[in-house]
């Protein structure tokens, strides 16, 4: 079970990148426009985002591991997604006025916006790798294990986000039902590993 | 190094060799490039030089010159965007989003010669091949920026309203930037508007597209004309729309000017129309929800 949740959490947190990646380029469009300066700005700040998250969530990994804190970080992840859903129009009115080069606006906006969410879903893939791992001799089936299927999961997230979500819903929504679920998963993950270490326990 | 360098030119060569653009024979292509955002061809069949994008066949062109007479617009929809000065046959200044080979500003700035036209291209390339190829030549009062057409707008609100024409011409055969096609774009263009201002747009005429952008510019505009032929062009007013009427009588003012382009007199008031022809249930597009390119792939001719 515990395993189930570890990985689950790894789906959905690649799932959840990756999508938000996507509708990005969607919240830059109107002020920033689409040229590619605007997708390399965003590329570039998810880029450097996650390679900090990996760095802080190998880091954190160290001491006293336990599931409950990869499920902190993905709620974290997730309740991150909440100040793009406020702020989003102030923010890039106010860098508009500010700049209007897309090139150095859209890498603010992306920075302000996405960073922070983004690191946060790079936390997880190192910390949930260390809670994998029991012995040293199957690190690199396990870190493979985790990459699969967070890797696996964000191709859906792109998939899914652009083929379909947009058709049907409105981008405000598609960030409400990322958020909505990945709160949901690292709540369920919380009680799971919950339960089990009590059956261990008991 | 050096030898290194030509075997790889040699085994492009080669390749390309093995890939002639063999879907007309007699068709030439004069220049390809990659651009930033997609693959230029310039190809040219006996008199007609067009500019293509993605492949070089005939189903993506994007502007065509006869070369033996440059100033006849060889598309219909061309004509069909032309025609919008039968709104306003007066501009003093122009907008025109996207520029293609660049044959609109051309006519525009013979046609309306004290006319100040800027024109919006985000691809340099396509503004080198477009002078380089098709003539284009900007001058005093014809200036091109290289840059995203809603920032143009965008930037330009800040100065109030300024046009009496925008032309929106930057979708492709099978892209459209759908931050280009929403209400909120509608919006900041009608706000760049002056009083009375005519609004002309080059877009499709049967895709599954059609509802949605029909009930977009009625929510921004209101009542507009709707010409269809191959392509779909929308002219449109900041105000109460002009008359059938007065349009007839600016048609014959300009139909001498129009005739020498190949627009044929009273053939374009013969396909307009105002009529709503989409349900009311058709979603508008906003910038929350714009699947322009996925709506338009949908039941497409």
């Amino acid at each position: 079970m515990r395993t189930f949740a570890i990985l689950g959490i790894s789906c959905w947190s690649g799932f959840m990148l990756m999508a938000l990646e996507l509708l990005s380029g969607r919240i830059l469009a109107p002020t920033f426009g689409s040229s590619i300066y605007v997708w390399g700005a965003i590329i570039t700040v998810f880029m450097l985002a996650l390679s900090f998250g990996y760095l802080i969530g190998g880091r954190l990994s160290m001491t006293s591991p336990h599931i409950r804190i990869l499920c902190g970080l993905h709620f974290l992840s997730g309740l991150l997604l909440l100040p793009i859903l406020a702020f989003e129009t102030p923010v890039l009115d106010s860098i508009f006025d500010y700049t209007q080069d897309p090139r150095l606006g859209s890498l603010m906006a992306s920075v302000i916006l996405f960073f922070l969410p983004a690191m946060a879903c790079g936390t997880v893939a190192p910390y949930a790798v260390r809670l994998l791992v029991e012995d040293h001799k199957a690190a690199g089936f396990y870190a493979g294990l985790q990459f699969f299927f967070s890797t696996a999961f964000s191709a859906a997230g792109t998939l899914l986000t652009s083929f379909y979500f947009v058709l049907i819903f409105e981008v405000n929504q598609i960030l409400l039902l990322l958020m909505g679920m990945t709160l949901t998963m690292a709540t369920a993950a919380f009680l799971i590993s919950r339960q089990s270490s009590r059956g261990r326990t008991l | 190094m050096r030898t290194l360098g030509k075997y790889l030119t040699l085994g492009v060569i080669g390749l390309a060799s093995l890939f002639p653009h063999s879907a007309a024979a007699e068709l030439k292509t004069i220049h390809s490039e990659k651009s930033l955002y997609r693959n230029i061809f310039v190809t040219q069949d006996g008199n007609l030089r067009c500019l293509t994008f993605r492949r070089a066949t005939e189903g993506t062109r994007q502007t065509c010159i006869t070369l033996n007479d440059p100033q006849y617009l060889y598309f219909p929809y061309a004509r069909m965007m032309m025609g919008s000065l039968y709104l306003n046959p007066n501009p003093k200044h122009i907008l025109i989003i996207g520029l293609g080979g660049g044959t609109l500003p051309m006519a525009m700035r013979s046609l309306v010669p004290d006319a100040t036209i800027d024109v919006v291209e985000i691809d340099p390339a396509v503004v080198k091949a477009a002078r380089d190829y098709f003539s284009f030549k900007t001058d005093d009062k014809l200036k091109v920026h290289e840059e995203d057409g809603r920032v143009f707008v965008k930037k330009t609100m800040k100065g109030g309203p300024q046009f009496d024409l925008v032309m929106l011409d930057a979708f492709e055969d099978d892209y459209i930037p759908e931050h280009l096609l929403t209400q909120e774009f509608l919006t900041e263009v009608k706000s760049i508007l002056l009083p009375g201002a005519v609004v002309a747009a080059n877009t499709f005429s049967s895709s599954g597209l059609y509802p949605s952008e029909s009930a977009t510019y009625a929510a921004v505009f209101g009542k507009f004309y709707n010409l269809k032929a191959a392509n779909r062009v929308i002219w449109a007013q900041n105000g109460a729309l002009a008359s059938a009427e007065t349009l007839a009588v600016n048609a014959k003012v300009l139909a001498p000017a129009l005739e020498k382009r190949g627009v044929e007199p009273g053939h374009l008031m013969s396909i307009m129309q105002d009529r709503q022809d989409w349900p009311d249930s058709a979603r508008i597009l906003t910038d929350q929800y714009s699947p322009s390119n996925l709506l338009n792939g949908r039941g497409k001719r």
